[in-house]
């Protein structure tokens, strides 16, 4: 066989199949999960065990947990109060995600806006901002309107703080190859600001959705007429500990989806940024 | 003074001073970098920029790419002066600086997306690109999954996309490794075979400049000037790299041009 103009290249492509060879086997990724399951398994059954044996008014237990979760679903209490809290979760950070990556690009990009506002939004950002949930109630009242602006408000700073930095961190020598072919402010923003920036924006959201459930529990403790957070509350008055923990593993389980949900979507959109970590 | 119309790029006494802001205490200052630079390049030639580091090379040629202005003088692209980056020069990053969410042949498209260019068409011109570059194969693979010798001939071929008048090269292979260096260097020579396209080449490497240049500047250091304008008599196409090394001529020309950039400041050090 001959040597073709062109086989350097082929070398190179098999360079490169090689590097990616070196990730980790599937065997022992399946190992982990071998593990992971027998942790869980262990931890669920000296829960089991050790649960019993204390007084049900402080402690419960997973067979007794899942026996209050069926008769809170079967009497619709629970689809009741999880899809109001949803509405309120899904429609505030919405709201939040698009102002803080709204002012996020803004502040990032101009400087002027940076000066302006960034005492305000660290001071913010470092406030927890649920000490605000008695002040909220008295401007909104009691109804979803205060649970909506109290999920905007813990979750808009994550997203804006994550999607200025990402602004403000896109390479020099990217901004550089709009300007070598002559790219006006706006191909430049389109085009090479805001997808270097969407990776930085997909972590701001995976922040902004654990705080934003935080924030909606907070406040549902405190109208304490609707949701999850209600449930906790009225169970937890009535000394009703196994009815009590099924809200906090919904809501567990709530929180650990998002994030994953969002992870996934980070992961989609900046392919080239998972290989860097 | 008149520009010869033959010439594709004229440089004519060039200068700039960069202000400095005095830093702990001491006072602001100014940095001369570049005092009455005059070269010419023709069509189809490469023309190399040569000289000790600090020698305004890098800043010459932002300077006709348009990223930063001249204190006065001129810079003229077939014969009309240039304000500003523009689309009749096109350049090649020392870093190949892809963009990392586009696939190589998107990456090749993007000068002609700025135009407004229809997809087809794009995409055709494109493809043409990566095949002349020999990466017609990579063109749906993303610049991560690339060596840094492929992502610089993408660099090649995104700049050459968009038919630039001239083609302005800031040491495109110098972060590579020395055999990829090589190989470039030669695809360099077998491209400007087929396009001729007028190119300004920065680099440090003597025998780069010698083996791919009509002509080398040799620019000296404090302030940046045109110490001497050597032409390289070799004919096209040329033998490889490691067989005109042992040329005489070609050793008699790297031995005056090592002398050019090492005299006086460089001694001293």
């Amino acid at each position: 066989m001959t040597q073709i103009p062109g086989s350097v290249q082929e070398v190179e492509v098999t360079g490169q199949t090689d590097v990616e060879d070196l990730a980790p086997p599937p065997r022992s990724r399946r190992k982990t999960w071998l593990v992971r399951l027998m942790a869980i398994v262990a931890v669920l059954a000296s829960w089991e065990f050790f649960g019993r044996q204390v007084n049900p008014l402080f402690m419960s237990y997973p067979s007794a947990i899942i026996k209050a979760g069926v008769t809170l679903a079967a009497n619709g209490e629970l689809a009741i109060a999880l899809a109001s809290s949803l509405r309120t979760l899904l429609s505030g950070f919405i709201i939040a995600s698009a102002i803080g990556i709204a002012l996020g690009l803004l502040i990032g990009r101009y400087q002027f806006a940076d000066a302006a506002t960034d005492w305000l939004v660290n001071a913010l950002y470092a406030t927890p901002l649920i000490a605000t949930i008695p002040l909220v109630i008295l401007w909104f009242g009691l109804g979803d309107a205060a649970k909506l602006f109290i999920v905007t408000l813990t979750a808009v700073f994550p997203v804006l703080i994550n999607t200025a930095s990402g602004v403000r961190n896109v390479p020099r020598a990217l901004i550089d190859v709009g300007a070598a072919f002559a790219a006006n402010e706006w191909q430049v923003f389109t085009k090479i600001i805001l997808p270097a920036v969407l990776p930085y924006i997909m972590t701001g959201l995976r922040l902004g959705i654990g705080r934003a459930i935080i924030g909606m529990v907070a406040a549902e403790f405190f109208t304490s007429i609707t949701g999850l957070g209600a449930l906790i509350v009225k169970y937890g008055n009535q000394y009703d500990t196994a009815s009590m923990f099924v809200p906090i593993l919904i809501l567990m389980l709530l929180g650990v989806g998002l994030t994953a949900l969002v992870r996934r979507l980070e992961e989609m959109f900046a392919p080239w940024r998972a290989q860097d970590d | 003074m008149t520009a010869n119309p033959s010439n594709k790029l004229s440089v004519r006494n060039v200068c700039k001073t960069f202000r400095l802001r005095g830093v702990g205490g001491s006072k602001d200052g100014m940095l001369n970098v570049l005092r009455s630079v005059n070269f010419d390049a023709r069509q189809g030639e490469i023309v190399s920029l040569i000289g000790e580091s600090g020698c305004g090379k890098t800043t010459l040629l932002r300077i006709i790419q348009g990223l930063i202005r001249l204190d006065s003088g001129s810079v003229l692209v077939d014969g009309s002066p240039i304000s500003g980056p523009g689309r009749d020069r096109g350049f090649v990053f020392q870093q190949a600086s892809l963009l990392p969410w586009r696939s190589a042949r998107q990456n090749v498209e993007f000068g002609l997306e700025l135009q407004g260019i229809a997809r087809a068409e794009r995409s055709a011109r494109a493809m043409q690109l990566l095949e002349l570059v020999g990466l017609a194969h990579a063109a749906e693979q993303y610049p991560h999954q690339l060596s840094g010798g492929m992502q610089q001939r993408i660099g090649l071929a995104r700049a050459l996309a968009v038919d630039p008048a001239i083609l302005l090269m800031d040491e495109p292979f110098s972060a590579l490794d020395a055999q990829t260096r090589e190989v470039l260097q030669i695809e360099l020579m077998r491209i400007h075979e087929k396009t001729a396209k007028t190119t300004l080449f920065v680099t440090h490497d003597l025998d780069e400049a010698i083996y791919l240049s009509d002509r080398v500047v040799v620019l000296a250091a404090k302030p940046g000037r045109v110490k001497q304008i050597i032409d390289v008599p070799f004919e096209h196409p040329r033998p490889e790299l490691a067989e005109l090394r042992s040329n005489a001529r070609f050793q008699e020309i790297r031995r005056e041009m090592w002398h050019l950039i090492r005299t006086p400041a460089a001694v001293a050090a």
